[in-house]
């Protein structure tokens, strides 16, 4: 039954790295803004026109 | 033809479309943006929505500021050789796709490397590279395609904003802890003396004392700073019983650990923790796109054009103005001191400042005051005092600015725990006393579970789900309320005032009247058709008032600014405008707005402008009149009083001429006489009032633009709910009343099991977190219907 250590062990280890991860998260800023990402990530596939790219500038004076 | 509407930003396209490329515009600027993102394969743009643009402003020398090295300094977040960044305030940002052109910006201009949206702060942080590129051609690119960034004094401030994250990390905490504290206890809820349960139970509870300890000296610590704060104060403030009945759930399960009585509480213990303080982040409801703290710096320029003695102009810090310096002011740039004018026709637009949208004639040798928009072209003035000692920025050195509303006022909860705590004490320590006469040995356990049990959890949730959920339920109605405590202020209300210009009248629509000779047909059509050439507010709005015409082209047409429109068409010479401009030089001075007209050099007459009142607003005062003194405090002449008292109920009272000091002394002296003053205006001349009102609400036309610091924002088109609004916070209090019954009748049967000495960790396990979850669903239904009724 001594496994018991063994299995607590792995239990708290793993609840641990989650709640570490969890942190990270929230000092990244991840839940800073809960709205944009979810719009962004919709536009990559729109983006495939490549054509000859040419910007222009408008210059300031 | 008439309908269509501009493919870039929605507008009506009017009776001569721009066409291009098969698609209509509204005017140049809208057909310039599309072609910018037509050449740069951004079209993609229109697709995600459809006409998603603004129509680009006129730019001229209005961004020449931000060549200025120290204001860059202030407005950048980072800054190096190869690298800047700088994040900019975008009011227009609306849909998904103004986020997808914003973040495809360096498509624009290869120099900048990166821009990232945050749509519900409205904001775009742009990385560019200040070798190749600057800040002023950032500003005016995003400028030209219709998404301009807005830069006011309020960006002077350095280094960046902290962003608290410390609730969520406590919450996680606790939430981490709670969840294997329930795992690791679970054991011995029911198996008591099985064999292997004997054998590891020590390590269990030793580990769900490990878990505990952050809970405790972590997650908990503002629970314990508060009651400090409340008990040296000599108040009895709800933290207080939590207080006490954490510290003695952490205590006592200790104990039994460590002298082997129990298992200890340390389950109940972080689960309490973690309700608690899921009902603070729950009642934390912010509108990131919305400001309740603004002042006269989020209006006002950051930076503004002196001219030097020697003719040159230059750009400086609007902190950096001098009396005596001398300034110019363009067209639709904001007056930052009070000051003379020297040069140019001065046609002032104080809407800012009085709500009043008509722009205000000033001729040279005028004073200005600050917060004026100037509307016709450039003027130079010069600054009679620098911008602190300026009249209306004066007003913010006034005390009440400095003032927490909350400061002072007892919550329903606190209110509830002053009695609560001194029936528990009494409770614990008359059953203790019971018991050391009966059995010695329980006598501290019971004094203990008594104060376990009657942790004032689930009055801890009332308030905050209540509200939290009201706050909610109130910004998708369109009634953006600062936080929790507003409302319950807001429910405590007996005296409602209203600024008059631009709270109950509104700055959109007017009426006008018109005195004299009756214009012809040819005549009313040339002055139909005049009026449709000008960008005049006054044109603009004579001319929705006025009856359809047919189209016709003017043989000539002449707009002076400041004085009037001339047209010609066949022999019908017509002129519109002021008084003197037409030649009637026998006016008299008159209240109200007017615009005259001449035909051929005979004058014909005049259009009187009358406000319009907002829809609602008599059925409005007769639903408050009941229960409410109601008080109009205006800062107009008496020119509308006759027509006001025809409209609302007799007992109002009006009040006119008010200076914003006034106003806010006027709040003062009835609250001294035991009003809660409701106070509802709009411009910043209504700051004072809005402050020192026990709830300052904001009623704003389009809330994304900038109103005064206040409680609440209230969208305008909302206006005339306003009266279910207040009485919804009341039944909110009702509802909280309520779910302190439930939670007493909670109390008292985990009472029993306290007093009689027989509460078990797994009764405490179940008691706590079913009556704050009870509780929490209580007042969710009771307020969604409540939300429901509103609708």
């Amino acid at each position: 039954m001594s496994v018991i250590y063994i299995v607590l062990t792995v239990s708290v280890i793993v609840g641990v790295a989650f709640f570490i991860v969890f942190l990270m998260a929230v000092k990244s800023g991840q839940y800073d803004d809960s709205y944009t990402p979810s719009v962004r990530m919709l536009f990559e596939d729109e983006l495939v026109k490549e054509k000859t790219k040419q910007s222009i500038n408008i210059e300031s004076d | 033809m008439g309908n269509n509407s501009c493919f870039h930003c929605g507008d009506d396209c009017g009776n001569h479309p721009i066409t291009f490329q098969d698609k209509s515009f509204c005017c140049n600027g809208c057909k310039t943006v599309y072609e910018i993102f037509n050449e740069n394969d951004l079209t993609c743009y229109y697709d995600l929505q459809n006409s998603p643009g603004a129509i680009p402003k006129e730019i001229e020398g209005k961004y020449d500021f931000l060549s200025q090295e120290n204001i860059v300094e202030k407005l950048t977040e980072f800054r190096s050789d190869e690298v800047e960044i700088a994040t900019l305030y975008i009011p227009h940002i609306h849909c998904s796709s103004c986020i997808w052109v914003l973040e495809n910006l360096k498509k624009l201009n290869p120099n900048i490397s990166d821009s990232q949206v945050n749509f519900g702060k409205k904001t775009v942080r742009v990385t560019y590279n200040p070798q190749a590129t600057n800040l002023k051609t950032i500003v005016i690119l995003l400028s030209s395609i219709g998404y301009e960034p807005y830069i006011s004094l309020d960006d002077f401030k350095t280094g960046k904003q902290k962003i608290n994250r410390t609730l969520i990390y406590k919450l996680g905490v606790a939430c981490f802890a709670f969840g294997n504290i329930m795992f690791l206890s679970f054991p011995e809820y029911f198996e008591i003396n099985e064999f292997w349960l004997e054998q590891y139970k020590h390590m269990f509870r030793w580990l769900m004392f490990t878990l505990s300890i952050p809970v405790v000296f972590y997650a908990a610590q503002d629970y314990f700073i508060s009651a400090y704060k409340g008990l040296k104060a000599k108040l009895l403030n709800i933290d207080v019983p939590i207080t006490l009945g954490v510290s003695v759930l952490f205590i006592r399960s200790t104990v039994e650990i460590v002298f082997d009585i129990g298992s200890g509480f340390f389950d109940s213990l972080s689960g309490l923790v973690f309700f608690l303080l899921l009902g603070k982040f729950f009642q934390q409801k912010t509108y990131d796109f919305l400001s309740f703290e603004r002042d006269y710096k989020s209006y006002f320029p950051i930076a503004i054009t002196k001219i030097e003695k020697d003719g040159s102009e230059n750009a400086i810090q609007v902190y950096d103005i001098e009396k005596g310096d001398r300034l110019l002011i363009r067209n639709e740039e904001l007056i930052p001191v009070d000051g003379i004018l020297i040069n140019g026709k001065g046609k002032i637009d104080y809407s800012f400042v009085t709500g009043e949208s008509q722009p205000v004639t000033k001729q040279s040798g005028d004073k200005l005051f600050a917060g004026g928009k100037q509307t016709a072209g450039v003027i130079e003035l010069e600054a009679l005092k620098s911008i602190e000692q300026s009249y209306l920025t004066q007003l913010w050195s006034n005390d009440v600015f400095n003032k927490n509303k909350e400061d002072g006022f007892t919550n329903i909860t606190n209110n509830i725990s002053k009695h609560f705590t001194i029936a528990i004490l009494t409770i614990a320590v008359i059953a203790t006393i019971y018991w050391l006469f009966t059995d010695t040995s329980k006598a501290m356990n019971v004094f203990t579970a008594v104060l376990i049990i009657a942790c004032p959890c689930a009055i801890a949730l009332s308030a905050p789900f209540t509200f939290g959920n009201l706050l909610r339920i109130f910004g998708k109605l369109k009634f953006y309320v600062k936080n929790a405590s507003v409302i319950e202020q807001l429910a405590h209300i007996n005296t409602v005032i209203f600024d008059k210009t631009g709270t109950i009248t509104s700055n959109k629509q007017s009426n006008a009247e018109y005195e004299g000779i009756s214009l012809s047909d040819s005549e009313s059509l040339v002055l139909k058709n005049s009026l449709r050439g000008s960008n005049h507010p006054l044109s603009r709005t004579l001319y929705n008032i006025l009856d359809e015409h047919n189209i016709i082209t003017l043989d000539r047409f002449e707009e002076h600014i400041g004085k009037g429109i001339e047209a010609k068409h066949d022999n019908i010479n017509l002129k519109v405008g002021s008084a003197s401009f037409v030649g009637n030089a026998e006016q008299t001075s008159n209240l109200n707005t007017t615009v005259h007209v001449s035909s051929n050099d005979v004058y014909k007459g005049k259009f009187t402008f009358y406000n319009s009142y907002r829809k609602g607003v008599a059925k409005l005062f007769n639903q408050f009149k009941k229960h409410f003194d109601l008080v109009i405090l205006s800062g107009d002449n008496e020119g509308e009083r006759e027509n006001l008292k025809k409209l609302l109920p007799g007992k109002t009272k009006l009040i006119f001429n008010q200076r914003p000091d006034d106003k806010l002394e006027f709040i003062k002296f009835h609250q001294s006489e035991g009003a809660k003053v409701l106070m509802i205006g709009d411009g910043l001349n209504d700051a004072g009032a809005l402050a020192q009102s026990n709830v300052g609400i904001a009623i704003s036309e389009d809330v994304n633009v900038f109103s005064p610091a206040c409680d609440a924002i209230l969208d305008a088109t909302k206006f005339k709910q306003l009266y279910r609004y207040v009485m919804a916070s009341k039944s909110a209090i009702k509802i909280i009343k309520w779910s302190f019954v439930l939670s007493f009748i909670y109390n008292v049967i985990g009472l029993y099991f306290a007093v009689t000495g027989q509460l078990a960790p797994v009764v405490a396990a179940i008691l706590m977190p079913l009556s704050s979850i009870s509780i929490v669903v209580f007042t969710t239904i009771c307020t969604n219907f409540i939300g429901r009724r509103l609708k």
